[in-house]
């Protein structure tokens, strides 16, 4: 019988079959942890005596609650308050009892949970991923079928190295054409997010399929599947392939020599089989889409950078355009900016930083507007050194700071002030998300640092040509 | 967790769709490493203003929980994030059921997990309960059925092993842990 892509990775993993009265008993190959979401697991573990089962299939990393401003070795984090500071404290204890490995302050892996685990390799084709983290559908981009869960099932995982499952519907999203010049993965995902609606995808594990996801590279895939949770869904997962391939080899937990050949053997399997049934299907070409930016408090108000602002259709896109003070007719293309932020698993990679430089570079930005850039990774925070970004960054005026989650979620102490307008590479509008009463728009690193250096929500296409010195 | 069933209450209406689970409990109340007390951050802020001021305009003014303990809200109910902690203040604050045309799914799983009854009803259901707030509810998890005063009662889903949890209490951990040698079974198999 023909089966699609999720259902060959489901079918692998299912160690017990669902029955009318239990779900289905899925193993879990890799179970990420960052300390927001598990020290009540730990404790729940701990109370019963249980232990972790399998730590070698276990990764931490502390990204939440870290602060970003730079501190010098031996002495304390600046954490942003003492509850800050006792969740990260406690990941360091229970996974130094668990023998966990643990990317902690010392480690130079150090980074927000999704881009940590495939820059380390450990994310890997066909594998079932999870963590307390509704953003894990980011590691979908391997071909892996990846979710997140909550505290209680982070229990689970830890005790068991399994999960209690009932088998998702699945979705196809099938995006044909090519992008023009400007418009990135960020554009794609949040113009299908506009298309399906916050709900399109509640039930479903989504597979994006075509030509303009192939032509992807691995970042780009990353911030489509990442943004998956945005519509709902439980999932996103695209196929692997030579790009796939490409990323993964030579990284630090990816197989090699021999094993690396039948990994690749294996994983050049892992496709929907071309007469696969799906639940739910659509189509979308890309062709004609322009930057896109939302206007309102849920990720699903895209519209074109050149477009004006719909008007309301039920009261709770009336509610959306009142906290975010702007009017149904107004182009969004000029409103003011006061704040931005380039940062966050959808877009705090090498080529999301590169692309926001390539903005920036040679501009000011206004004594009106502050910038904060916050690479995902020690890693990334590097290579974008090596590159000479960071200079770029800071001749504009912008603040470079340490990895970690930072404004995408503004509980380590960065965040906005309440009214300001903050265009935010990050994958969340909702309502005070980056602080009580802050306006997100969300955007692409172009399209933020084009904002940044405008004081307004810019197309970077308009910005006019400088003379790069 | 909440044990008894069936209960009756009366209902809370939210006029609201999409309710996020950052609404329910905002990101920075999630400093803490326990699961209790969370019930004070529940919508905290739709409820409080910067200034830790009662706000004015608060959408939960008038809900008390000891009477109004069945929340009954607009379309996509939970979206968002996965934190646990959005069921974990709901139940503190009091609430013992979500009542929606639609429940986002990690917050259903959730809410399921801790006796958070998640609720979808049919849409006639759905509209009536909406227009009609402090609506007397009688839910009985056995026969997983919905009692409205005034109005029809309807039949709701609740995976079953969800349900067998919640009516004999017990801890799904445990049946997870009884399938020990199937799962070793199944990594001895495929090393
Ligand atoms: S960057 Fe934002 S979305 Fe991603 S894991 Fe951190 S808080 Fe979650």
């Amino acid at each position: 019988m023909s089966r699609s892509l999720f259902e060959k990775v489901w079918d692998e993993h299912q160690v017990c079959a669902e029955t009318d009265d239990t779900p289905a008993i899925l193993y879990i190959d890799l179970h990420l942890v960052h300390e927001v979401t598990s020290p009540q697991a730990f404790s729940a573990l701990d109370a019963k005596g249980l232990k972790v089962r399998r730590p070698d299939r276990t990764l931490a990393t502390i990204d939440h609650s870290t602060p970003t401003l730079p501190f010098h070795k031996g002495m304390s984090p600046p954490y942003a308050s003492d509850a800050n500071a006792a969740q990260v404290e406690r990941l360091y204890a229970n996974t130094a009892h668990h023998r966990i490995e643990l990317h902690g302050w010392e480690s130079p892996h150090r980074g927000v949970v999704h881009v940590i685990g495939p820059e380390l390799g450990a994310t890997q084709p066909g594998m079932t991923i999870v963590c307390g983290d509704s953003h894990t559908a980011t590691h979908g981009a391997f071909g892996a079928l990846a979710f997140g869960i909550g505290t209680t099932e982070v229990g689970h995982v830890l005790a068991t190295q399994c999960l209690l499952q009932r088998k998702p519907k699945s979705m196809r999203i099938h995006v044909s054409g090519q992008p023009g010049p400007g418009v990135s993965a960020k554009d794609i995902i949040l113009a299908i997010i506009a298309r399906i609606g916050i709900d399109g995808g509640t039930g479903h594990v989504i597979e994006y399929t075509g030509e303009a996801i192939e032509a992807l590279d691995m970042e780009g895939r990353m911030t489509l599947c990442n943004m998956s949770i945005e519509a709902g869904a439980r999932a996103g997962l695209i196929a692997p392939d030579q790009t796939t391939f490409d990323y993964l080899q030579g990284r630090p937990h990816a197989p090699s020599g021999a094993e690396w050949d039948e990994a690749v053997a294996h994983w050049s399997d892992l496709r929907s089989d071309p007469d696969a049934q799906f639940d739910k299907m659509v189509e979308i070409n890309i062709d004609a889409l322009k930057p896109v930016v939302t206007w309102g408090t849920a990720p699903d108000t895209g519209i074109a950078i050149d477009a004006q602002i719909p008007p309301p259709k039920t009261a709770s896109d009336a509610k959306a355009l009142d906290y975010m003070q702007l009017q149904a007719g107004q182009d969004i293309a000029g409103a003011k900016v006061d704040r931005v932020f380039i940062g966050s698993c959808t877009n705090s990679r090498l080529n999301d930083l590169r692309a926001a430089a390539s903005v920036m570079k040679g501009r000011r930005i206004p004594a009106s507007v502050t910038a904060l850039v916050v690479p995902g990774s020690v890693i990334v925070k590097r290579q974008a050194e090596d590159e000479g970004l960071d200079k770029v960054f800071k001749a504009a005026g912008a603040e470079w700071r340490e990895a970690g989650c930072s404004m995408c979620i503004a509980m380590n102490g960065d965040k906005g002030a309440p009214g300001e307008l903050i265009v935010s590479t990050s994958n969340r509008n909702f309502e005070g998300r980056q602080g009580p009463g802050v306006r997100t728009v969300l955007a692409s690193p172009a399209v933020a640092a084009a904002a940044a250096v405008t004081g307004q929500i810019t197309d970077p296409a308009k910005l006019k040509q400088v003379a790069h010195a | 967790m909440p044990e008894t069933y069936p209960f009756s209450s009366r209902s809370f209406v939210l006029h609201q769709e999409n309710i996020d689970t950052d609404q329910i409990i905002p990101a920075r109340f999630l400093t803490t490493t326990s699961q209790a007390g969370l019930g004070r951050y529940a919508f905290h802020d739709w409820r409080f203003d910067g200034n830790g001021m009662p706000r004015n305009d608060n959408p939960l003014s008038g809900c008390d929980p000891h009477t109004t303990s069945i929340l009954v809200t607009g379309r996509n109910f939970g979206c968002g994030s996965s934190r646990e902690h959005a069921p974990w203040a709901l139940l503190d604050f009091g609430f013992r059921a979500v009542i929606s045309n639609e429940i986002a799914d990690i917050f259903h799983s959730n809410a399921a997990k801790n006796g958070l009854l998640p609720i979808i009803a049919p849409q006639s259901a759905h509209a009536w309960l909406m227009e009609h707030p402090g609506a007397g509810i009688h839910i009985d998890l056995e026969s997983q059925t919905v009692e409205i005063d005034g109005f029809d009662s309807f039949h709701f889903d609740i995976e079953p092993f969800a349900k067998h949890c919640l009516i004999e209490n017990t801890d799904p951990l445990g049946f997870l842990i009884s399938k020990m040698d199937e799962i070793k079974r199944y990594e001895e198999a495929r090393a």
